[in-house]
């Protein structure tokens, strides 16, 4: 026993006795001043950026391969080092990296409080608001995606810009065209015709929407999008950005939940759903089960490969017709800079080409939904799910944008919603109970504010 | 010098005693290093809020009060504790019998068996708990039999059921575990002398009561090595968990060691995460002493 209070005393003694983080503490990085910076890299002398990012997939990582290589190519002074990994590799190694001495340049960060406005607050971040002035970044893109990078050092969705995103993405309602075809429907164009042919297709003997929720992601798509339809988009990107007074107990938010507990009592979706993992959901859609499935647009080129045109793609119908349609989405990682960056001019050009219309080109020839598509659509094939994809983002920027993922709300919601998700679904919660534990959840992070 | 090298020599014959440390010191050196130092700044970690980033405020004990007082953070602990049944017993118990029993019965190829049962400890858990999420899945290998057999009304989504998910995923360590009991029991009864065997038979014992007097207490040892790594195992699961179900539905499989990765790396409370996994550490420590004194006696 004396022995093992002797290893414990030493253990202790090895710990030190600052507070964690102390060691790495730094002030609020400033950001240059617009008339020092300069935009041509061809000028900065021999740079080597090192440059992390989660494009690993098929398309996203053809992109951004081809990209990096042209800016190298314009600009031989410039050698760029490129680490890239999984999503979730991402997010577990990059506080490390920031943190590190040789941090890198430009890196791709989840937004959210978690991550992006967690690295914020430690000031690990260039702010971009003096390059974005410069580049014209707040012309470039819609003023919503620009909020989703955004943070005040408290909250996100307000205040500096700290990173652009190359990639727009929206929960829409992907549909199987031979089938919706074979029960002798159209694509529905109003929320209620689409529930209408959700009917229709269970007594035929159809299975209507395809879900599994196994990995507990599924089920928020879809109550985003209900909750957008009933409570509006104004009121549910307040809610999760935590601006006004709006409360997830609202009658609205309560009806989205009873909708989406309603569905699963009729038959709606996949029977077991909560047991069916994600990818196995969407195998099963590819294969023909399910008539619908209300999922990202991420998964477009994974549907598409198998389906090809058969795969057809809306952004979820709505509740007025004529109106903007209603769903949650927002961008991928953004691309932001380290504050302790010694090129950040050279970072910053790189991020503009990244962003800009010619990556715009690139990114829908690779089969990926760019943020500020411009006129690319026509150059994709009329019935494709590519250019389904890209004319549904373009009505819904049209249309006031989508509402952020519900997941934002606070550091732990995406755990409480996903949980309480899977209870809904199971019917062990009530919407009133269900909507109840969100906004514990949301007063929670309020107080300890 | 004389005065120490004669106060050893009244000890003991051979080298002075001291000399041992300077021999265990590389291994030291090395268990300091990646044990003990980052244990000790764990401990220190958890007693701060941290995010990970910014400077850490003192939090004293309450990242360990809080985890009794916490339903979210109890029920991970309630979860593993029940798990044990799956990862520690059950595979005890199977083990012995498939060990008792193919030591009696000498059974036309047995070491095939053998080699199919012990394959699971060779796997990656990670494969383990894919194979075993499409066996589980609503349309997968398990609801297939129960169709087949007219047992179509048991058919669920076993990793979405909020009452089976977590026996689904225990069963999935039962399964992994047993061939680890069975051979380490089997290699035990080969040391037991057949002289004890045949003297219980010629007492008139049957194959129940050999089994009990002779067989359980002979393999004392091996039952405490065995419950030793399999109650390790159950309370630091994590891949099996992650990869199946993350923790779901609701909170029904949440472990331990989940929330320590799940804090600390997805949600940003790092402090919190280090105190859990001290505190599971006493734990697998505590747990794994009491029952290999219990099991393996103190006579010896």
């Amino acid at each position: 026993m004396r022995r093992l209070a002797v290893f414990a005393a030493v253990a202790l003694l090895a710990a030190g006795c600052a507070p964690p983080g102390a060691e790495f503490a730094e002030n609020q990085p400033e950001g240059k001043p617009v008339s020092a910076i300069s935009t041509d890299p061809a000028k900065a002398g021999k740079v080597t950026l090192n440059v992390w990012d989660q494009e690993v997939r098929g398309g996203q990582n053809e992109q951004f391969s081809q990209l990096l290589a042209e800016f190298q190519k314009r600009y031989p002074n410039v050698t760029i080092n490129r680490t890239s990994k999984s999503t979730d590799d991402v997010r577990t190694t990059l506080k490390l990296a920031l943190s590190g001495n040789n941090p890198p340049d430009v890196a791709e960060v989840n937004q959210g409080y978690p991550d992006m406005v967690a690295f914020v607050k430690a000031g690990m971040l260039t702010p971009l608001d003096n390059y974005a002035q410069v580049y014209g970044w707040k012309k470039r893109y819609p003023k919503t995606l620009l909020d989703l990078n955004s943070s005040d050092r408290k909250r996100f969705g307000t205040g500096t810009l700290y990173g652009l995103s190359q990639m727009g993405e929206y929960v829409g309602v992907f549909y199987n065209k031979k089938k919706l075809a074979a029960a002798g429907l159209e694509p529905p164009k109003t929320w209620q015709e689409f529930t209408g042919e959700l009917e229709k297709l269970k007594a035929r003997g159809e299975l209507p929407i395809q879900f599994g929720n196994l990995d507990r992601e599924a089920a928020i798509h879809v109550f985003g999008v209900l909750a957008n339809q009933f409570a509006g988009r104004e009121a549910l990107r307040s809610l999760i950005l935590g601006k006004g007074r709006g409360s997830w107990t609202d009658p609205k938010i309560v009806q989205a939940a009873r909708v989406l507990q309603d569905w699963t009592r009729r038959g709606y979706l996949t029977p077991n759903g909560n047991g069916l993992g994600y990818d196995d959901s969407a195998k099963q859609f590819a294969a023909g089960k399910g008539v619908f499935m209300i999922t990202g647009t991420w998964e477009t080129e994974v549907l598409g490969a198998p389906m090809g045109n058969n795969l057809g793609l809306i952004p979820p119908p709505p509740l007025q017709p004529g109106a903007g349609p209603a769903t949650i989405g927002g961008e991928n990682f953004a691309l932001a800079i380290s504050s302790k960056s010694r090129h950040p001019d050279v970072s910053a050009a790189l991020i503009d080409f990244l962003t800009d219309e010619h990556a715009a080109k690139v990114l829908t020839e690779t089969g990926n939904l760019p943020a500020v598509p411009g006129n690319n659509a026509e150059r994709l094939p009329a019935d494709s799910p590519r250019r389904a994809m890209l004319d549904g983002w373009d009505r819904i920027n049209a249309g006031g944008g989508p509402a952020p993922y519900p997941d934002y709300t606070t550091p732990d919601f995406y755990d409480t919603i996903t949980a309480a998700l899977q209870e809904l679904v199971d019917g062990r919660l009530s919407p009133e109970q269900f909507t109840a534990k969100l906004q514990a959840d949301a007063d929670h992070f309020r107080q300890g504010r | 010098m004389t005065d120490i090298a004669g106060r050893y020599r009244k000890r003991a014959p051979g080298e002075p005693r001291a000399v041992g440390y300077l021999y265990i010191l590389p291994a030291l050196a090395v268990f300091t290093l990646f044990v003990l130092i980052p244990l000790g700044r764990a401990v220190w970690i958890s007693l701060y809020d941290w995010d990970g980033l910014s400077v850490g405020t003192w939090a004293g004990f309450r990242n360990y009060t809080t985890l009794f007082t916490d339903p979210e953070l109890r029920a991970p602990f309630a979860n593993a504790l029940i798990l044990l049944l799956f990862f520690a017993a059950l595979p005890i118990v199977l083990g012995l019998l498939l060990a008792s029993v193919s030591s009696r019965v000498r059974l036309r190829g047995l070491t095939f068996f053998r080699t199919v049962l012990f394959l699971p400890q060779v796997l990656a858990l990670v494969v383990v708990a894919i194979v075993w999420r499409w066996i589980y899945a609503p349309d997968g290998l398990l609801n297939a039999a129960l169709r087949a057999v007219g047992l179509g009304d048991l058919a669920r989504g076993w990793l979405g059921d909020f009452h089976l998910a977590l026996p689904s995923v225990g069963l999935i360590g039962t399964w992994v575990e047993t061939g680890l009991c069975m051979v380490l029991f089997l290699a035990g009864c080969q040391r037991i002398p057949r002289e004890l065997y045949e003297a219980a038979r010629l007492d008139g014992a049957g194959a129940v009561r050999e089994f009990f007097t002779v067989t359980l207490p002979s393999l004392r040892p091996e039952i405490a090595v065995a419950a030793t790594l399999t109650i390790v195992a159950g309370l630091r699961t994590f891949d099996l968990v992650y990869v199946t179900t993350a923790g779901g539905p609701g909170d029904a499989t949440s472990v331990p060691a989940y929330e320590v990765y799940h804090r600390a790396f997805e949600t940003g409370q790092v402090g919190s995460a280090a105190a859990i996994g001290v505190a599971l550490t006493v734990l697998v420590f505590a747990i794994t002493l009491v029952v290999t004194r219990l099991i393996e006696g103190r006579e010896k």
